[in-house]
């Protein structure tokens, strides 16, 4: 299969590989995949105390198309408030890295990434208020 | 050292030089070009030599006799013509079929259709090895069997049923035993006088012929009958209509010959070189080979490297033309059916790679892939949470994923 240039781009020069520490209450950490599918996707975000995105992270498990979703998800967010993340479709980045149909998914988990890590690092600061 | 390396000789090879004078010479209007089935002038019977060295070529490489081999587009038409042919022509002797579920999917997708047609078919299980053992075969018989398919090597694994065993069984029950040889002719010994083969696929492709010709072998003795698949001009004693193509069959026919003459010395040096990358890889942590090592083509490996996706590996590995067991081009992202058969978990069977060596492959070419291989390897673990969560102790198979 040929790949875009973004996608190779993304590949071979991967953004923001690495974690962020869990146990920080401003960490979100969204994990979707199995490993049964060919594919998982590790994103984390850190928000600052404006509630706007001040880091983000990510390993993935997973195809070329996989990779390059998660690395320019991670891009993306950075200095968005949680609420303007939350606005990122997967079609706006299968569009961006030209993916064809068959990697579609790709994209559709790097939006569930995004959602998962917003919901956990909400529900870690409502906990932390109460 | 040219890029990118050839390491895809399982999935073809490239025409031998030697190959492509002898075709080049069944072409033009100052060359062969007859139709061999034209009897009335000597363009014709210059043409039917020709065709005839090349099945006596073919029956030689294998010790059998020119008129047990018919001339087929390639091996998934002789799979087609040998599954069909057979349980079409013993249809009132029974209707189950046994094979075995890591076949080929010309041998599949024949069975398949069978079993549209009304007839039963039994898929065997191979061994965590990839094996197909006689003991099993035997329990699969019933009375109304009437048939085995089973490939000499498979395609994926390179592992080699033990033929000439499993022969002995098909015989004394009477049931005709038809093998896949794509991946074994002119590699491995062949002896159809020892080994009680009914049908035999062969293909050229595989052996440094050329692509769109193949053949079955049918045997005569005792007699085994198909029916015909194609219809038309009853070419092939009937079996298979169609003008022959004199050069196609002629550059198998010169492909099998090389083959005879060469064939242990080049089984000697793909072994050596299959192991020199073997042991250069060995030393990567979470490695795993897949399918029997002692029982395997010479020229075959077929990897696992934990933890890392096949087709970024392969993205990864550009410089290398290999094949990989995950198919995650589909939506359905399925791995290889032939790993999962021999119950590989299906992380492992996603990171498999199939290196198959051949006639053009140097030990330079095998050095540099080795290196390459534990490059990409590296980058990509760097990547991977699973390997992350490996590294820390969980146990994946205790992790509950949002599978999609």
């Amino acid at each position: 299969m040929a790949y875009s240039d973004k996608v190779l781009d993304h590949y071979e020069n991967p953004r923001n590989v690495g974690r962020l520490d869990d146990a920080d209450a401003n960490v979100g950490t969204g994990m979707v995949g199995a490993p049964a599918c060919g594919d998982v996707m590790r994103l984390q975000i850190k928000v600052d105390g404006d509630g706007v995105i001040e880091d983000a992270k990510f390993k993935t498990y997973g195809c070329g198309s996989a990779i390059a979703s998660s690395s320019l998800l991670t891009e993306w967010v950075k200095g968005r408030s949680l609420d303007d993340a939350t606005q990122i479709r997967n079609k706006d980045i299968a569009d961006e890295l030209g993916l064809p149909p068959v990697k579609i998914h790709c994209s559709v988990l790097a939006e569930d990434a995004i959602k998962a890590a917003i919901a956990d690092v909400r529900k870690k600061q409502e906990q932390t208020e109460e | 050292m040219q890029l990118p390396i050839y390491l895809d000789y399982a999935a073809t090879t490239p025409v031998d030089p030697r190959v492509a004078t002898a075709m080049a010479e069944c072409l033009t209007i100052e060359s062969n070009f007859g139709n061999p089935a034209s009897r009335s002038h000597q363009f014709g019977w210059k043409a039917e030599e020709a065709v005839e060295n090349a099945r006596r070529n073919v029956a030689d490489l294998l010790n059998a006799d020119p008129r047990e081999i018919v001339w087929t587009s390639g091996a998934t038409e002789a799979d087609n013509l040998a599954i069909k042919g057979a349980a079409h022509f013993y249809h009132r002797k029974g209707k189950h079929i046994v094979t075995s579920k890591i076949e080929h999917k010309a041998v599949l997708d024949s069975c398949r259709q069978l079993e549209r047609e009304g007839y039963e078919v039994t898929y065997l299980d191979p061994d965590s090895n990839g094996l197909i053992s006689p003991e099993t075969v035997e329990k699969a018989l019933r009375p109304d069997t009437i048939l085995v398919s089973l490939m000499h090597v498979n395609n994926e694994i390179g592992v080699v049923n033990d033929i000439e065993a499993i022969g002995e069984v098909t015989r004394r029950h009477k049931v005709v035993f038809h093998v896949d040889a794509a991946q074994s002719a002119g590699k491995l010994d062949i002896d159809l006088e020892k080994m009680q083969v009914d049908l035999m696929s062969l293909t050229a492709h595989k052996l440094y012929g050329p692509k769109g010709i193949g053949a079955l072998y049918v045997r005569r003795k005792p007699r085994v009958r198909i029916e015909p698949q194609i219809h038309g001009g009853g070419h092939e004693r009937g079996m298979r209509s169609g003008t022959l193509a004199t050069h196609q069959i002629v550059g198998m026919g010169e492909a099998y010959r090389i083959a005879g003459e060469e064939m242990h010395e080049e089984a000697r040096r793909t072994l050596a070189l299959r192991d020199r990358l073997l042991r250069g890889l060995e030393d990567i942590e979470e490695v795993y080979v897949n399918g029997d090592l002692t029982h395997r083509s010479p020229g075959n490996l077929n990897i696992s490297f934990n933890f890392v996706e096949g087709e970024s590996l392969m993205m990864a590995l550009r410089e290398l033309a290999l094949s990989s067991g995950s198919a995650c081009t589909s939506a359905s992202l399925e791995p290889s059916y032939v790993l999962r058969a021999l119950g590989r978990n299906d992380e492992l069977a996603h990171s498999s790679l199939r290196i198959s060596i051949g006639r053009f492959t140097t030990e330079e070419d095998i050095d540099y892939a080795i290196e390459r291989i534990h490059y990409a390897v590296a980058k990509l673990r760097e990547l991977s949470p699973l390997w992350d969560m490996y590294k820390d102790g969980v146990d994946l198979d205790q992790v509950q994923w949002a599978a999609h």
